[in-house]
């Protein structure tokens, strides 16, 4: 187990690399660079920003700067937001979006496993067809008009919670974005799991299980074991892209997460922003799906981690 | 039962929660800031956002009045010789800095000489090459010592120009031109920006700066006239998204923001009318024509597309009354330039205006029964840049006209015009950065090079505006600058369309609030009641 | 897979695929919204890119427009562009008379303008006065029909949600295809082989995932264009990841299953093992994830178009809509809601039918 840890946090760095390195030359081969946009800047300052900012060097020796530094683990300067570092922003903007996509993803869990199983239970009645009815809503309608349509209901409407902010993580701040996070993946979970606990739920060894008179419940709660495992490959991706924020919730509500610096940081060529963000979910990619080949080996004695 | 408890628990919650920001005797404005600052630097800035919060944290020489005229700052007066070149400011001798020190001459000697040094990366930094030696400094090839910036003593500073800038003062109000604090910034470099080492000499000091949430400042009691502001705090909130802006407004949780969303103005004004306070703005809207590439070098086709435009109809329909019609380069109210040379056919009926284009479309072989022409519209992307083009290309089909559209991202579309690649008309704009004329027509000189996205090139224009740059009577300079704008205006490189409006939702119970042509609502002036 | 198994295997699972009314009643509202949208925008009357502007943002209603309000408005407008006002106004049976009145003499050419506005048709002048300040038009009132409305331009939304509809349907099935394509035989592969090579290729999905699809789709731009075949190509890049993860998770308990193990104990080679055995067993998941990957790909496409890649005006999409539709949500909530209802009905039909294949696919089911 180990051993099989370490391997694969090994096998993390040249991936990183790889990741690190196409991704400096594809963001500097685009066109437009950070001093470009609707306030035009006058050539002869232009000039002078460029090599204040060593965008004047080559670029093999941009990236060797750049790799020189990443090695004592500086992200360098954000280009955009000129009073901060690319390691302070996130120091900031990581904690908060962590925090929301984790309430998201447990919210999302909780939910979407126990109706997607009481969808199974009851395949094809009409409780079956009102979740699925609910959970297929859930996935086509995006989040940036649900976002919108809860805070017209809950906050303009009934005045229960606040219409956007983050007040310094406040409860009642947190509610309408972590729903809002939470719902698409609450619908994709729930179908998911009806999905295949189905399947399981005709396999051999739990028809054994039922024939052998236990209750509904134990029969219910041992097919869901292996039940899940397609839930949880779904996860590694998902729960990445969840802690990471999402651009839109954050956008809507007002919450200073790092899901905005993902596309704002590449919509504002910030270099360093892009680069610290391809990064960051390179290192989350690399984690969530080494807990996911681990969880499998857990829910699955069959499988075997090699 | 079980849910009216919860539903209590929330609002309890949610109560307080408001409670923690607003229900103290305090008095605290929430502003909306429809774009994050880039910086808080002076001498970095680069956005209008960040103007908004430097005029609270900073003060230079001259300042604003709440209806955006010029009054003294931390200069009391000042006296400029009769060439023009030389200008002496009197300094006020109670301007202290947030901790207490005096504000002196040699704290402007430091900040000019700071902006105009190449390691800076000042981005305002050629606003002011009208001062002496300033341009060589920021090339690498000066001193600072030969700036024509001097300290003659600790309240007296001097200015020597290169040449008469009569718009010199509205320069000096620019964000860009306050002062820093250079005990901060040699002690503790980059980090003197952080609020816990944050100097200024401003009405308000800052306290607290978190990206993309809320940048907070507190009433600065070292300052002069502490005693007229009447609010404690400002918590500046971005609010990059104009329709989560626009709830959060109606929510309460915002007594102020700089826009609102085009596409829900019916809404406003039926709903909030009150709150709604659009002003004209010193902006204009245009598209630009590549003069460099045929059929749009050739005036008479600029012409008959652009008689062709309903430009009441673009700013009523599209723009929702968000937008005036534009019939000049230079916007109506700008400084002293009194009325603009408008465009010939402003008052020309729509069929007068038709039958022109026609004969000019035919003269140049195009037109109905001749060539069609194909050309394509780039803009960067957006709802209003959108509908605009679409609109543009329907405007252009009885000219036997075919329109495609490309639209790019922001930095794709601006580095686009700036390389000059091949486009045929592409969208622009141009927020004036001071109150001048000069600002605007300044667009269409050839030494203008990857700022004039047209490559216009008329020698006779450059040599007019050269004439203005170094004109010291203020009324011949704007004969002459008028003269500069009736060729722009004749020769259209640039389509100007609209001219900007401010947008601003201001609250009921926000007082001391002024509309005005530069859309400055320092918070100075404003109180809640 | 041999041809006679093949066969019924195939009429097996049509057979159960036609038992399921679901199913049935999915592919047929399927076959019919895509229908009304390759062939529906030519019968709504409305060519996709007209704009009428005279109905800008006009509310969807069975009524005929103009309205009499409509018919005034216009004239009023129309006036003011010629310096002149309406004096008198009269409107009966579909005929119109306008008086016109102006400080100068009226320009007669304003009967073109009368003419070529959207509400009027055969305007002629029927009076004038001496020193032409005054002037009476006659025109008949020229009525169209927008039932869904019409959008910030003026352009009939009902036309536009179907043309829209081409271009999301088409996307919604060939990049879901290519993902799907390339994530299951990637997937399937990486677990069946496991060791180093899964390794090997799961860290090529790691590395892509974490690629800046941003830029990724700007230099697509750049390099070619706008380009219809692009949009396929980056949109498949990407969304074969978690597919080809959540098959290669299914794989690896497959492939521990007896029956696999028996048969490749009898020598059946590893292509035809992964293509007979462990495919088809990870179909249940895949199915769902279809279902989901689908309307992700339709919303995607409006990201591409932001970018310059997707669609371009006047062509649209449903995608493009629905995120300029959520815009207006406070004044015309219509103009987000009937293309999210065409979207959304023709989502909830695609997962009954994707839940009927899966029913009729499985293999454990026969």
């Amino acid at each position: 187990m180990i051993s099989f840890v370490l391997r694969r946090l090994l096998s993390a760095l040249p991936t990183i690399f790889i990741v690190v390195t196409v991704s400096f030359f594809l963001i500097r081969v685009a066109p437009g660079g950070p001093f470009d946009g609707e306030s035009h800047i006058d050539p002869r300052i232009l000039e002078n920003l460029k090599r204040v900012y060593q965008l004047d060097q080559p670029l093999w020796m941009q990236y060797w700067l750049f790799l020189k530094n990443l090695a004592h683990g500086d992200l360098g300067p954000s280009f955009f937001f000129k009073d901060f570092t690319v390691a302070q922003l996130f120091a900031v903007s990581l904690p908060v979006s962590m925090e929301n996509g984790a309430a998201a993803l447990a919210l999302a869990l909780a939910f979407g496993i126990s109706l997607g199983t009481v969808a199974a239970l009851r395949q094809n009645h009409g409780v079956d067809h009102a979740v699925m009815g609910v959970a297929t809503i859930g996935v086509t309608i995006p989040n940036f008009v649900v976002g919108p349509l809860l805070t017209l209901i809950f906050a303009l409407g009934l005045s229960w919670l606040p219409a956007g902010g983050w007040n310094n993580g406040a409860f009642a701040n947190r509610v309408l974005p972590v729903v809002t996070l939470a719902l698409p993946q609450m619908a994709v979970i729930a179908r998911l799991t009806r999905a295949s606990l189905i399947e399981a739920l005709r396999a051999n060894h739990i028809r054994t299980l039922r024939a052998l008179g236990l209750p509904t419940t134990t029969v219910t709660l041992h097919a869901l074991r292996g039940a899940l495992l397609p839930v949880v490959s779904y996860l590694g991706p998902a729960a990445a892209n969840l802690m990471t924020g999402s651009v839109v919730v954050e956008r809507i509500f007002g919450i200073p997460g790092v899901g905005r610096y993902f596309v704002d940081g590449a919509l504002s060529r910030d270099y360093t922003l892009v680069m610290g963000t391809v990064i960051l979910i390179s290192v989350f990619v690399i984690v969530f799906n080494l807990i996911v080949d681990i969880l499998y080996s857990f829910l699955d004695p069959r499988v075997r981690m090699e | 039962m079980r849910f009216s408890h919860g539903t209590r628990a929330l609002v309890l919650a949610a109560a307080l929660a408001m409670g923690a920001t607003t229900a103290s005797a305090e008095m605290v404005l929430h502003r909306g800031n429809s774009g994050d600052p880039e910086t808080l630097d002076p001498q970095k800035t680069s956005s209008v956002y960040e103007g908004n919060i430097l005029r609270d944290l900073f003060e230079g020489l001259v300042i604003h009045s709440a209806a955006a005229k010029i009054l003294p700052g931390v200069a009391d007066s000042w006296t400029s010789s009769a060439d023009g070149l030389t200008w002496t400011f009197k300094l006020k001798s109670n301007a202290k800095w947030s901790n207490g020190e005096p504000v002196t001459a040699d704290d402007f000697v430091y900040s000019y000489r700071r902006m105009m040094d190449a390691a800076t990366g000042s981005q305002y930094a050629n606003m002011l090459f009208v001062i002496k030696n300033a341009e060589a400094l920021n090339k690498g090839t000066g001193k600072p010592e030969d700036l024509g910036v001097e300290a003659v003593d600790a309240h007296t500073l001097k200015f020597t120009l290169s040449g008469p800038t009569p718009y010199f003062i509205e320069l000096l109000a620019h964000q860009s031109s306050f002062p820093v604090y250079r005990g901060a910034i040699e002690k503790y470099g980059k980090d003197w920006i952080k609020p816990e080492n944050f100097v200024s000499n401003g009405p308000f000091k800052l306290t607290e700066n978190v990206p993309h949430d809320h940048i907070t400042i507190i009433r600065n009691p070292a300052h002069y006239d502490a005693a007229k502001v009447k609010l404690d705090k400002v918590v500046y909130l971005p609010t990059e998204d104009r329709s989560a802006a626009l709830r959060r407004f109606q929510a309460g949780e915002l007594d102020m923001n700089d826009e609102v969303p085009t596409d829900q103005i019916k809404f406003i004004r039926q709903n909030m009318k009150d709150e709604f306070r659009p002003a004209p703005y010193l902006g204009t809207y245009y598209f630009v024509f590549n003069t460099k590439k045929p059929p749009f070098d050739d005036v008479r086709v600029r012409r008959a597309l652009s008689l062709m435009v309903d430009r009441e109809f673009l700013a009523e329909e599209i723009w929702g009354g968000t937008m005036l019609p534009g019939y000049s380069m230079v916007p109506e109210g700008t400084g002293s330039y009194g009325t603009p040379v408008w465009w010939s056919a402003k008052d020309k009926s729509p069929a007068d205006r038709e039958d022109e284009a026609m004969r000019l479309m035919k003269e140049a072989g195009f037109g109905p029964g001749g060539k069609t022409l194909k050309l394509e519209i780039r803009y960067n992307t957006s709802e209003n840049h959108k509908k605009t083009s679409v609109a543009l290309a329907d405007m252009w089909k009885p000219l036997n006209v075919e329109v495609s559209l490309v639209n790019t991202d922001v930095k794709t579309h601006y580095a686009f015009l700036r390389e000059h690649q091949p486009f045929d008309v592409a969208r622009a704009g141009w927020i004036a950065d001071y109150n001048d004329a000069q600002n605007f027509l300044f667009l269409a000189e050839t030494a203008t090079k990857s700022l004039n996205y047209s490559q216009y090139s008329n020698p006779e224009y450059d040599a007019l505006m050269a004439r203005a740059a170094t004109e010291g009577d203020a009324a011949k300079r704007s004969a002459t600058l008028h003269e500069a704008e009736t060729i722009l205006m004749r020769d259209e490189p640039y389509l100007v369309l609209m001219t900007y409006m401010s947008k601003q939702m201001v609250s009921k119970r926000l007082k001391g609030w002024e509309p005005n042509t530069l859309d400055y609502h320092p918070s100075r002036y404003l109180w809640l009641e | 897979m041999s041809e006679g198994e093949g066969r019924s295997l195939f009429d097996d699972a049509v057979a159960r695929l036609i038992g399921n009314r679901a199913a049935v009643a999915s592919m047929i509202f399927l076959a019919v919204m895509t229908l009304a949208c390759f062939v529906g925008p030519f019968f709504t009357g409305h060519p996709y890119d007209k704009v009428y502007p005279d109905y800008v943002k006009a509310a969807p209603s069975f009524e005929a427009r103009p309205t009499a309000e409509e018919v005034a408005e216009t004239a009023t407008r129309i006036a003011r562009r010629f310096r002149a006002r309406v004096e008198d106004f009269r409107l009966d049976q579909g005929r119109v008379e306008i008086g016109l009145a102006g400080a100068g003499p009226v320009d007669p050419r304003i009967v073109d303008y009368y003419e070529r506005a959207d509400g009027f048709a055969g305007v002629h002048i029927a009076g004038r006065s001496d020193d032409g300040r005054k002037l009476t038009l006659r025109a008949d009132v020229r009525q169209i029909r927008f039932w869904f409305g019409t959008d910030g331009n003026g352009r009939d939304l009902l036309t536009r949600v179907l043309i829209g509809g081409r271009i999301s349907i088409l996307i919604g099935i060939l990049a879901t295809g290519v993902a799907l394509m390339i994530g299951v035989s990637w997937g399937a592969t990486a677990g069946f082989l496991g060791g180093r090579v899964d390794m090997m290729m799961m860290r090529v999905v790691d590395i892509l995932y974490a690629l800046p699809f941003i830029f990724f789709v700007i230099l697509l731009v750049v390099f070619f264009g706008r380009n219809f075949v692009l949009m396929f190509v980056a949109v498949g890049a990407i969304e074969w990841l978690d597919m080809a993860r959540i098959v290669r998770g299914q794989t690896l308990v497959i492939k521990r299953q007896e029956y696999v193990q028996a048969a490749e104990a009898l020598g059946v080679t590893t292509a035809a093992l992964i293509r007979r055995h462990v495919v088809p067993n990870t179909l249940g998941p895949v199915v769902v994830y279809v279902t989901l990957l689908v309307p992700k790909v339709i919303l995607l496409e409006s990201f591409l178009s932001f970018l310059g890649l997707g669609v371009q005006e006047p062509m649209t999409s449903w995608g493009v809509l629905i995120s300029e539709g959520a815009n207006n949500n406070r004044d015309l909530a219509y103009l987000l809601i009937f293309p999210a209802l065409f979207l959304t009905s023709t989502l909830f039909a695609l997962n009954f039918l994707g839940d009927g294949l899966r029913d009729a696919l499985d293999p454990k089911d026969r």
